[in-house]
């Protein structure tokens, strides 16, 4: 793990997304799965994107590389380089593709090809930007396997995927990623179906990719320790949108959006005290199908107000010029704990499509059986 | 506690011992042969005290789930003990079954796939009670205090699973499993598949129960944070195996298998600061298969204090099997590593 306090603002903007909204046309109505990113990424900066599922993380990344079903409608402007990425041919966007961006996905067992042997996939991915022999090709697969951290690879590289386990899996996506020496690496999810010793081990192996390579590297994950660790700046969305983004510190000692508090309120922690309550986020997300006006935080935010209801937050600088939130009442939290905001409550009343009524903590007594009428506990 | 007045407190109620479950490898050929054994656990032993929460952490195919299955005779285990009330669960008769779960249950993993799509969910929660033949006479009554019980809103009793959230379904199931009062509750990775937001409702939802309702738990999970939490006593498995186990306490702050503390330096923790100056162990390498588990220990081809012992300590790891004993690293703290007590 580096020390050193991470820098940024200081390198060359590589990859520049402006008002990127994702729109997918369904039965039911249209999907607004994104509904405005921006952000920059510059060389040799990790930008962590942080959300739950459905906050639009990974659909977003997969706007940046074109690989969003032709369905789907994509506006905004996505610049890599000064060069316009939307709306490019497909032709020229494979130019792009794997040479200059690369992606890793979350799930290695997919990822790779089953019926081609690892070294032919990467010699693939080697010989699709390079005009080489093929023998140099199989000595740079060698070289790249053997960077990423796999044992024998001279072994290895003759075998089918099924042969490796997750973890080595994953690492020759990330090996497949390096080849080109990419600018950008956007990581997708790259350890979540990982267990914690080898996620320990890929993380590091994404570690050495970013290092050998000097790329910028977008790292998308729901899991904040994984963020604090490895990125530099934190990105967090909800409901499509930033609500907040700002220095991995910002994120995690001073955050301004309410979200964001109470998800870090919510993490049982190693290095916590036992005997704290964790403090959940009521209510579920918003569907995207049909998002009311105002903020789409506003049924599960402790701090709503009649505002929140009308208008919806822009993502604005806070005191910090570097440190941007999408907040009314961003203001209020500053120095405040999500112990503070939100209630350690046990229930979870509210059906996903109706918010309001509210049952406090766990009551009802289950040893006192049948009388009770139901109106009593419906309070 | 109404439900724990039969049992003292230093009296265990449920205990394993020398639990062993393979599963048959079969041949290709058209008679399927038996051709080897996956030993998916291999001897395991813990108790359950009343009240309590026993965590049991370890990494995918450990054998976690399957001893928790194994503990209610979903999956027959091949040999040892499961011994629930002062009685074996793994002689008993299918009647004797049926009335031991009424006292035993099992939340399950997958909120999406244990739930029936098709029944209301009074009729899910109602369930187990008309199995057992207690519906008759206030049932429906009781499935609206489950509802409440678990932070639901028993008018919602008669909408649908896909109607309601990912934790709420959770809630569901635990509101299922309670419904026939029971001692003890199995908990198998019960809030791995929620998001964190929702994850943290569950889990105070959890140690609620527990104190209101006096029951033991087993906690299968793959997350130490969220075992720290919740357990008072967490024993870590590795193919098969317990490696080490003690008090929750002494088991974060005094970890002395080399399994343990890697697992647990490599768990990362939502603190910018704290991550960039941590030191990791890594692990090398995977685990190996458990259809052909390595002699002796079986972290030895992973462990890196083995590394960095001499030539005849590293080949008494391959030689000899270490048991999991008191290795005098505290009161009730077991390791079953040779070295455990050589480090400091």
């Amino acid at each position: 793990m580096s020390v050193e306090k991470p820098s940024f603002g200081a390198g060359e903007e590589l990859l520049a997304v402006r008002d990127l909204t994702v729109t997918f046309p369904t039965g039911d109505g249209d999907v607004h799965a994104v509904r405005g990113v921006n952000y920059t990424l510059r060389r040799g900066e990790v930008l962590g994107i942080v959300g739950e599922s459905g906050s639009g993380k990974s659909v977003s990344s997969l706007a940046v590389m074109g690989l969003l079903p032709k369905t789907a409608r994509v506006q905004g402007s996505i610049t890599f380089q000064g060069e316009e990425l939307l709306g490019l041919s497909e032709r020229k966007l494979m130019k792009v593709r794997g040479k200059k961006i690369a992606m890793i996905f979350q799930d290695p067992m997919t990822s790779l090809n089953p019926v081609y042997k690892i070294g032919y996939q990467l010699e693939e991915a080697i010989l699709a930007h390079n005009d080489l022999p093929k023998q140099q090709a199989r000595k740079q697969a060698l070289e790249l396997l053997e960077t990423v951290g796999i044992p024998f690879p001279e072994k290895r590289i003759d075998q089918f995927p099924h042969e490796f386990s997750g973890g080595m899996r994953q690492r020759v996506v990330i090996a497949i990623a390096m080849a080109n020496n990419p600018d950008v690496i956007i990581a997708d999810e790259p350890t979540t179906a990982l267990d914690v010793t080898v996620q320990a081990q890929v993380l590091e192996s994404l570690r050495v990719a970013q290092r050998e390579t000097g790329a910028a590297m977008v790292l998308i994950t729901h899991d904040l320790g994984v963020v604090a660790g490895q990125a530099d700046r934190v990105l967090v969305m909800y409901a499509g949108k930033p609500v907040e983004i700002g220095s991995v510190d910002d994120i995690y000692y001073n955050p301004r959006m309410p979200y964001t508090l109470g998800l870090l309120g919510s993490l049982p922690r190693l290095d916590a005290n036992r005997a704290e309550r964790l403090t959940p986020i009521q209510g579920a997300p918003p569907s995207l199908l049909s998002l009311p006006p105002g903020c789409p935080f506003m049924p599960r935010c402790p701090l709503a107000k009649e505002v929140c209801a009308e208008q919806e937050p822009e993502l604005l600088p806070t005191d910090d010029p570097a440190h941007d939130a999408a907040c009314h009442y961003s203001a209020l939290l500053a120095g405040r704990k999500a112990q503070e905001v939100f209630v350690a409550s046990a229930a979870d009343t509210a059906l996903p499509e109706s918010y309001g009524a509210e049952i406090a903590g766990a009551t009802g007594e289950i040893t006192t059986v049948p009388e009770q009428p139901k109106a009593e506990q419906a309070e | 506690m109404s439900t724990t007045d039969t049992l003292t407190a230093g009296e265990p109620i449920l205990s394993v011992r020398h639990l062993v479950k393979e599963f048959p490898i079969k041949s290709h050929s058209v008679v399927r042969r038996t051709v080897g054994a996956v030993h998916a656990v291999s001897g395991v032993s813990f108790d359950i005290f009343p009240g309590q929460t026993l965590g049991l952490v370890g990494e995918s195919g450990c054998g976690k789930t399957t001893t928790s299955r194994a503990i209610l005779h979903l999956q027959p285990a091949t040999s040892g003990e499961v011994v629930f009330q002062g009685r074996d669960v793994t002689k008993m008769s299918k009647g004797d079954l049926r009335r031991m779960r009424r006292n035993m249950q099992i939340v399950f993993q997958d909120p999406y796939a244990s739930l029936n799509p098709r029944i209301t969910v009074s009729e899910i929660i109602a369930e187990p009670l008309k199995i057992h033949g207690l519906y008759r006479g206030g049932g429906q009554a009781q499935v609206a205090e489950l509802m409440s019980l678990v932070g639901l809103n028993p008018e919602h009793g008669n909408r649908f699973p896909h109607e309601f959230s990912g934790g709420q379904r959770q809630r569901i199931g635990i509101a299922r499993a309670l419904a026939l009062k029971p001692k003890v509750l199995v908990l198998d990775e019960p809030v791995s598949a929620l998001d964190v937001s929702i994850q943290a409702g569950v889990i105070n939802l959890l140690e609620d129960l527990q104190d209101e309702l006096g029951l033991a738990y087993l906690f299968v999970a793959h997350d130490l944070s969220v075992v720290r939490h919740i357990a008072d006593r967490v024993a870590v498995m590795y193919l098969g195996k317990i490696v080490e186990t003690a008090d929750t306490e002494s088991l974060f702050e005094r970890s002395q298998h080399p399994y343990t503390k890697a697992l647990i330096s490599a768990i990362p923790i939502p603190d910018p600061r704290r991550e960039r100056e941590r030191e990791r162990i890594l692990v090398q390498g995977d685990v190996p298969s458990p259809a052909n588990p390595p002699s002796g220990c079986r972290f030895r081809t992973r462990c890196p204090l083995r590394m960095t012992l001499s030539e005849t300590d590293a080949a008494r790891c391959a030689d000899e099997e270490p048991a999991l004993v008191d290795r005098g690293l505290g009161p009730r703290h077991l390791a079953a590593c040779h070295f455990a007590e050589s480090e400091g």
